[in-house]
């Protein structure tokens, strides 16, 4: 699961965009990781995440199995953080999505003090992760670098859609709903708010980053490229 | 994924939810069908769409109502008003298709969801990457263009010449029938993936001309590749090796994933109560 590893962006516009998750390694520690798991998550929502999920049941956002005719004026348009929790049953990976270094940085010395014995990763900018460490006194243990897109880069499409489609590394944001709703917000016919519910309910994993989201459509709005 | 005609109105959501744009509606029976051949079993329509159960011949009149007096409805686009899906089910070797596309679908070959690897994300329990040791991802069709094993055969076969060391616990290399080669199992050749990734280990000294390698392959596939590569910090938690080649090699490094070194083996502590085996705090 590298799923979180190459979103598409500079460094600065992963300034809004940190991904705290623990996963259990088969062998070595997944006795008794359920539990942590589901403790893990409770302890994030202490700090105000943007975004929970596990790689099972998707995020705090979901789509629904049984909408009908009067669901389309009540959607669920916030994250329901106890829905993942109580969700939560099977072991798996588990993640906390933050838009903001400090509560990050608070909720990753939270994680230490607690001493899950988890694996216990941060997806960010390099420079990022390296001020979250040493602000919870973490000397980083190692590194994943992701070197971008290579090869028939003509095949992708424009920046800011990549930006909205790669925050599901596994490819369940398509492009073209992510351009859909980038045209959305430009026609006036959703807000960015709204079209980033759309957009959240397809990530499988929860590290859909719904802040970052909104911000690039904000951006792409006024943008000619 | 199979679309059922007597359910479907033709609504056209799904075919813009589709990552590998293998949805569309075909003028001549007017209803959504899948491109076989395309599509990659990744059930984001089924597991993303969320689901009315309305009428489909109701929905059906109201939308040529609409359309006679050219009027622009506003349906919600993440919904698919009849739930017309209905999933195939899959034998092999057309399996392999969801296994590596559908995230929620745990590989049998890791136990791990996703794509099934878990790289230098447990490496302070694993010790997977040492100190030393570069681990390489090399994920072939992200992002939302897919790959064809046919074409990661390529790129294991290059690899493999270079005398690379796969990683074993991966589902890529559990396909293989021969590791030293890097040759994959024959009638797999024809599935389409969403994407997949292959996993290295080399010395660091190797890891410019692995870099250079990728490069030439991606020469040979018509597909796009996300390159990870992974390493052990020092004890002080810098790391500086691994950039600088990467650097000099011209990248730019926005983005990483950084395993904090808080994870322990306490598997072993539970069953024998042993002092503590912790790796790499």
């Amino acid at each position: 699961m590298t799923n979180t590893l190459h979103r598409f962006g500079t460094a600065d516009s992963f300034r809004d965009d940190f991904v705290i998750f623990a996963i259990a390694s088969r062998g070595k520690n997944e006795q008794g990781a359920l539990d942590k798991l589901r403790e893990f998550l409770r302890l994030a929502v202490k700090f105000g995440p943007v975004n929970l999920g596990d790689a099972r049941h998707g995020g705090a956002l979901r789509p629904c199995r049984n909408m009908v005719p009067t669901s389309h004026w009540k959607r669920d348009m916030k994250p329901d953080f106890n829905a993942v929790i109580d969700g939560l049953d099977h072991i798996t990976t588990v993640a906390a999505v933050f838009d903001d270094r400090v509560k990050a940085e608070d909720f990753l010395k939270a994680v230490k003090a607690r001493d899950f014995g988890l694996s216990i990763n941060i997806s960010t900018s390099v420079d990022g992760a390296d001020q979250c460490c040493h602000a919870a006194g973490i000397p980083r243990h190692s590194v994943g670098y992701s070197l971008g897109f290579e090869g028939k880069t003509e095949h992708l499409p424009n920046s800011h859609v990549l930006m909205l489609s790669t925050m599901c590394g596994h490819g369940m944001v398509a492009n073209s709903l992510a351009k859909k709703m980038i045209d959305w917000v430009k026609e006036g016919r959703r807000t960015p708010e709204q079209a980033v519910t759309y957009l959240a309910r397809f990530c499988s994993c929860g590290v859909f980053n719904p802040s970052r989201a909104k911000r690039i459509l904000e951006e792409a709005r006024v943008s000619t490229k | 994924m199979f679309i059922n005609p007597d359910k479907c109105v033709a609504c056209g959501n799904c075919t813009y939810v589709c990552p590998m744009g293998a949805i569309y509606i075909d003028p001549q029976v007017r209803r959504a069908t899948v491109n076989r051949a395309e599509c990659v079993e990744c059930y984001a329509c089924f597991n993303g769409l969320s689901q009315e159960h309305l009428n489909p011949t109701i929905v059906r009149t109201m939308r040529k109502v609409f359309q006679m007096l050219r009027l622009r409805f506003d349906p919600e686009p993440d919904v698919c008003p009849t739930a017309a899906f209905e999933p195939d089910e899959l034998v092999w070797p057309r399996v392999v298709r969801r296994a590596f596309s559908d995230p929620r679908v745990p590989h049998e070959s890791t136990g791990v969801e996703g794509r099934g690897t878990e790289e230098v994300k447990t490496n302070d329990v694993s010790g997977r990457v040492q100190v030393g040791e570069v681990g390489f991802t090399i994920e072939f069709g992200r992002p939302g263009v897919g790959v064809w094993f046919r074409e990661i055969q390529t790129a294991c076969h290059a690899l493999a010449r270079a005398g690379v060391s796969f990683e074993k616990k991966n589902p890529i290399t559990s396909l293989m029938t021969d590791e030293s080669t890097g040759t994959l199992r024959e009638d797999i050749m024809n599935e389409k993936l969403m994407s997949a990734i292959v996993e290295i280990k080399v010395p660091v000294h190797r890891t410019e001309e692995i870099v250079r390698l990728v490069w030439e392959i991606e020469k040979q596939v018509d597909t796009v590749v996300a390159l990870g590569v992974g390493t052990r910090c020092e004890d002080t938690g810098d790391e500086t090796v691994v950039a600088s080649i990467l650097e000099r090699l011209g990248y730019t490094l926005h983005r990483a994933k950084t395993n904090t070194g808080l994870g322990r083996i306490t598997n072993m502590l539970e069953e024998a109560k042993p002092e503590s085996v912790g790796a790499g705090q």
